[in-house]
């Protein structure tokens, strides 16, 4: 099964965030179709009734005790920011409404 | 012979014995970067200070007759995707070339700890995607024993830094091969461990459920000595095993009468370069002719290991690279709007690789997708680790290639990514099944290139293959394996 | 056409831990911004993930005090998507395998018992806060970010699509709000956030089975706003449906200003989250003895505690309400009723003259030592002082926290009431005014009230009002 990834390119770098430039997609849409043709070899297996596997180690989960610890200050937390003002991070103005997640 | 010849269990008898100190070990290293570091280019950053620093100290406490870590005073050097703190980190990329990390890695910690001067942070594939370290955004290393040729990847620097004598020890990271693959390109051994062995806390992350720290060392007792260091539960870390950590060190002697080896045959194919095939063979006659039980044995869906990883570790990578979007610290291209400013920082920050496989990560879980491509992907990987699993219950060691051929040419196999992706093949499946690995230097091909082999063992036992790397290295099989002077006419150094 | 109104909620409850979700940053409100972060909360590269133990409890807590199935696995999941208050531009959040699955709560609608079904409980971590600046001349316009709220565990829960008005909707959630609380799992504070609401609501055809397409409302930040948003929005709906139109699916923004719900402009392809399990966290495994001890240590439910109110103390039905519903108030009732019997008159003290002090003072009752209002009422049962000495001292406790003995023996304010210190002052209050005595003579028994109160005058209200009264009228009737 060919994948057409031509389709899909602009979806899935929106999806990504990815600035891509018209010979970047072109480029792309070339490997990621024959990434992904390589990829799909697995379908191939019949996988009825297998179990996937998300962690390899079988353990249950670490619990941590509920104590409060030193949290970094300010300053180490704001080191590496690019913009910012008054002990805040600072981005272009945002509306509510471009939350992805309302 | 000079101290940036010795291994580092050398290197800690002679400060033990008081016959050389940890300043004078660290200036033989610091010196020796100077002199080979602009042919090879291992380091992003090197910290000589600091490393001068540690070293005092550590002959100060050694000579007020502290107890000292076995490895107090051995320099090392530390791949840049392991955060250091107020020391750059960069995982090779753009996106993070002026990220100064509040904070170390565990193993970082460990190291320091333990009194190791670490000499610099070691050159990479960006965010460790990549088998040649040739997707490094800043420079590219060259192979010690051809400087025409990759020293593999993504850990290469590392590889490089150990080969040339710039590190006797150094810490790499291996997702889909990327601490094996260097190793036998740049003749020197290269340990995955059990996946959880070692902590995760500070290693930048690229494929969570396949991402493990291994040291790359000159010999057996050497990796075992960093092994012990590094190992152990971390709170910080959930994935990190409760499992308590034997003393690697403490025996490796081998009786090769009781072992059991598997030769795996996808991991010896035709298709490889006959040469390695020959290599590999040849070691597993010296077990066999000393008593080993030795069988070719089949992992049947090695083939789909290849399309399972190219599935998982883009998806995983996808999601682990969402956070560098220019707010909190990297890259900031600007823009007046979010979505400008998250795209083009992400657009302009990552390099070709890594784009490609954020791409494929985030089609593969995206709606629609996710049942056929990341959910079946780990249902094969399922299958792969039964195929160990099985293959233990009658193996103690299974045994191929780490790589179909040595070292290639630098440009060799960038245009073309599929390319370049089957490098891995020998090495993805033990990843995908979590499972301990290690890549030892078993001879040098007929163009002068190392050739390595690569030993699997089940679930925690580390230390047989430890003691089969020790075995091969007292017949011989691999001592030293550093590049000879006489090298350097031939395009090495 | 008749139609009727689906509604379902989605509510975000911050749990009550010491430290976040995943590491171990304080979750105290109202800090300087970014200064309870660390590289977990960050989302820093290399950073990783521990589940706090607490909150599991605490979710769990929630869960079996909602008729919850916890269940034994469930299993963290990445929800993808960019946003500047999202450190790691995922959430951790849970998707297909939910602590807890189903539930139910019993509220009262117009006196008929209803049972509002849930779908799921779960456990996620909360995203950072975001400012947006106001017009600047200088600046250009900007947002500002603080990480201190990121990675609070927050419990989800989700209900069926079984709420059937804005009404029922409020009461609910109103019986929620106490039932969590008084599981000791969350403050429950919507207007601090820690309990935040979004409802999906539809229309369709009276009778029928299918659901309509639904419209999500948010921006509700009371309780009052979630009748009032639902009724609202189910007015805009039916009017489309009634003129023959289409519900778009989209947001709606309640405005609390206007009144309304305000449509937003749908956005394409962005809720493609990209779920996949959290690989650096293992999955979560509860075993029975875990759940069982929680269960066993569950704190009373508000529900119990009315009954035993009313049943243990004799209380009416609203006095238990109040004080089940204002939890410390009911606390207080309990430990004073340790050390004094009349339940009915301690629980008029305090649910009258006492909480009037505490509103007028503007003071909380855990301020208030539940042994000293004891100590008042024993004074008052006495006789030693009177009932306006008594209102007297009870503002003087609550404003300085003093004893009332200390009070009435330091200001002199013991009750007087015998005859020989009384009389005296009766003849004089009645010598200065015979109009008024005049007028009780004919009859007019209220302008006793006034000579009384001239006693009351010059006794500094310690006179006890009702042998005052007495000695006047002997006096005035003889």
């Amino acid at each position: 099964m060919t994948v057409d990834f031509r389709k899909e390119v602009d979806y899935v770098a929106r999806l990504a965030r990815l600035d891509l430039d018209s010979e970047e997609k072109e480029r792309m849409v070339g490997e990621l179709g024959a990434i992904l043709k390589t990829a799909q070899k697995i379908r191939e297996l019949d996988t009825e009734g297998i179990e996937p596997t998300s962690h390899v180690l079988d353990l249950p989960a670490v619990l941590r005790e509920d104590k409060v610890k030193p949290s970094l200050p300010l300053n180490r937390v704001l080191q590496n920011a690019p913009h910012r003002r008054q002990g805040y991070f600072r981005v272009p103005s945002i509306t509510a409404s471009e939350n992805p997640a309302e | 012979m000079k101290l940036y010849e010795m291994s580092a269990t050398e290197l800690s008898l002679l400060q033990v014995r008081g016959e050389v100190s940890a300043v004078e070990i660290t200036r033989s290293f610091l010196d020796r970067i100077e002199e080979v570091e602009p042919s090879v280019n291992a380091f992003i950053t090197l910290s000589p200070t600091a490393a001068m620093e540690t070293a005092v100290g550590v002959d100060k406490r050694r000579h007020r007759g502290d107890k000292l870590h076995p490895l107090a005073g051995v320099p090392v050097a530390v791949k840049d995707n392991l955060c250091t703190n107020n020391m750059l980190t960069t995982c090779a990329s753009k996106v993070l070339d002026n990220f100064i990390p509040p904070y170390s890695a565990t193993v970082v910690t460990a190291l320091h700890e333990a009194g190791m001067p670490l000499l610099g942070k070691t050159n990479m594939d960006e965010f460790a995607m990549g088998s040649s370290t040739e997707n490094s955004a800043f420079q590219v290393t060259r192979n010690p024993w051809d400087t025409e040729r990759v020293p593999g990847g993504s850990s290469g620097g590392s590889a490089a830094a150990v080969a040339a004598g710039m590190a006797p020890l150094a810490l790499g990271s291996d997702t889909g091969g990327s601490v094996r693959q260097p190793a036998s390109f740049c003749g020197v051994l290269g340990l995955r461990p059990t996946y959880g062995r070692v902590s995760r806390y500070g290693l930048i992350a690229f494929a969570s459920s396949l991402d493990q720290v291994g040291p790359l060392a000159l010999n057996a007792h050497d990796c075992a000595l960093i092994l012990n260091l590094i190992s152990g539960h971390d709170p910080l870390d959930s994935t990190s095993l409760p499992e308590p950590v034997p003393d690697f060190s403490d025996d490796l002697e081998l009786d090769p009468s009781s072992l059991r080896i598997g030769l795996i045959r996808e991991n010896l194919s035709e298709q490889f370069d006959p040469e390695v095939r020959a290599s590999v063979l040849k070691c597993v006659e010296l077990f066999e002719k000393n008593g080993a039980l030795v069988e070719q044995v089949s992992l049947p869906h090695t083939d789909y290991g290849l399309g399972a990883y190219y599935l998982i570790a883009p998806s995983e990578a996808s999601s682990n690279l969402g956070r560098y979007d220019g707010v909190r610290y990297g890259f900031n291209a600007g823009g007046s709007d979010l979505e400008t400013l998250f795209s083009k920082t992400r657009g302009e920050g990552f390099g070709a690789e890594v784009k490609r496989r954020i791409m494929i990560g985030t089609y593969a879980l995206s709606a629609g997708y996710f049942d056929a491509y990341y959910l079946k992907a780990m249902k094969v990987r399922t299958l792969i680790r039964r195929d160990y699993m099985t293959a233990f219950e009658k193996y103690d060691l299974l045994v191929g290639a780490a790589s179909p051929t040595p070292a290639f040419k630098i440009g060799e196999k960038t245009d073309d990514p599929l390319q370049m992706y089957l490098c891995d093949v020998c090495n993805i499946t033990d990843s995908l099944a979590g499972v301990p690995s290690l890549s030892v230097p078993v001879g040098l091909h007929s163009g002068g290139l190392p050739i390595g082999m690569q030993m699997t063992a089940s679930p925690f036992r580390e230390g047989i293959l430890l003691k089969a790397a020790a075995y091969l290295e007292e017949a011989g099989f691999y001592r030293p394996l550093r590049p000879q002077p006489g090298l350097a006419e031939e395009g090495g150094l | 056409m008749q139609y009727e109104t689906v509604i379902g909620l989605e509510i975000h409850l911050e749990l009550q831990t010491l430290s976040k979700l995943f590491c171990g940053c304080s979750t105290t409100f109202g800090n300087e911004p970014n200064t309870n972060c660390c590289p977990v909360c960050l989302g820093l590269p290399g950073s990783l993930p521990v589940f706090n133990r607490r909150a599991i409890e605490l979710a769990v807590m929630a869960a079996l005090t909602l008729n919850s199935e916890v269940q034994r696995k469930s299993r963290f999941d990445r929800k993808n998507y960019f946003y500047p208050d999202l450190p790691k531009a995922y959430q951790i959040s849970q998707y297909d395998q939910p602590l807890a699955r189903g539930g139910y709560l019993e509220i009262e609608v117009d006196s008929q018992p209803r049972t509002i079904r849930l779908e799921r409980v779960h456990l996620e971590e909360e995203a950072g806060k975001l400012i947006h600046s106001g017009e600047s001349i200088f600046d250009s316009d900007y947002s500002l970010v603080d990480y201190n709220r990121a990675g609070i565990p927050l419990l989800e829960i989700v209900t069926e699509p079984n709420i059937f008005s804005g009404r029922e909707a409020r009461l609910f959630l109103e019986n929620l709000r106490l039932l969590l609380l008084y599981s000791g799992v969350s403050d429950c504070k919507m207007e601090e956030g820690s309990l935040r609401c979004d409802a999906n609501i539809s229309l369709r055809p009276a009778g029928s089975k299918t659901l309509g397409t639904k419209t999500e409302v948010k921006n509700i930040n009371s309780f009052r706003a979630v009748e009032l948003a639902l009724n609202y929005e189910a007015q805009r709906q039916e009017a489309i449906l009634a003129s023959g139109g289409e519900i778009s699916q989209v947001t709606c923004h309640w405005d609390e200003e206007s009144k309304i719900t305000i449509p937003l402009r749908g956005k394409e392809g962005s809720s493609d989250y990209r779920y996949f399990p959290e690989p650096d966290l293992l999955p979560l495994v509860l075993d029975q003895a875990f759940i069982e001890n929680l269960a066993a240590n569950l704190p009373e439910a508000p529900l119990k505690r009315i009954e035993r109110l009313c049943k243990d103390y004799g209380l009416s039905a609203s006095e238990a309400l109040l004080f089940t519903e204002n939890r410390e108030l009911g606390d207080f009732f309990e430990a004073a009723a340790l050390l004094y019997k009349d339940s009915s008159n301690l629980a008029r003290w305090i649910q009258g003259d006492l909480l009037y002090q505490l509103r007028q003072l503007n003071v909380g009752i855990e301020t208030v030592k539940p042994g000293l209002l004891v100590d008042l009422l024993q004074l008052l049962d006495s006789g030693e002082i009177n009932r306006p000495v008594a209102k007297e001292v009870l503002a003087e406790m609550v404003g300085s926290g003093a004893a009332p003995t200390d009070v009435v023996r330091e200001k002199n304010l013991g009750r007087i009431a015998s005859k020989e210190n009384l009389l005296p002052l009766v003849e004089q209050v009645a010598a200065e005014n015979p109009e008024a005595v005049e007028k009780i003579r004919a009859g007019e028994d209220k302008v006793l009230a006034f000579l009384v109160g001239k006693v009351m005058g010059l006794t500094g209200g310690r006179a006890d009002p009702a042998a005052v009264n007495r000695y006047f009228r002997e006096l005035i009737k003889k």
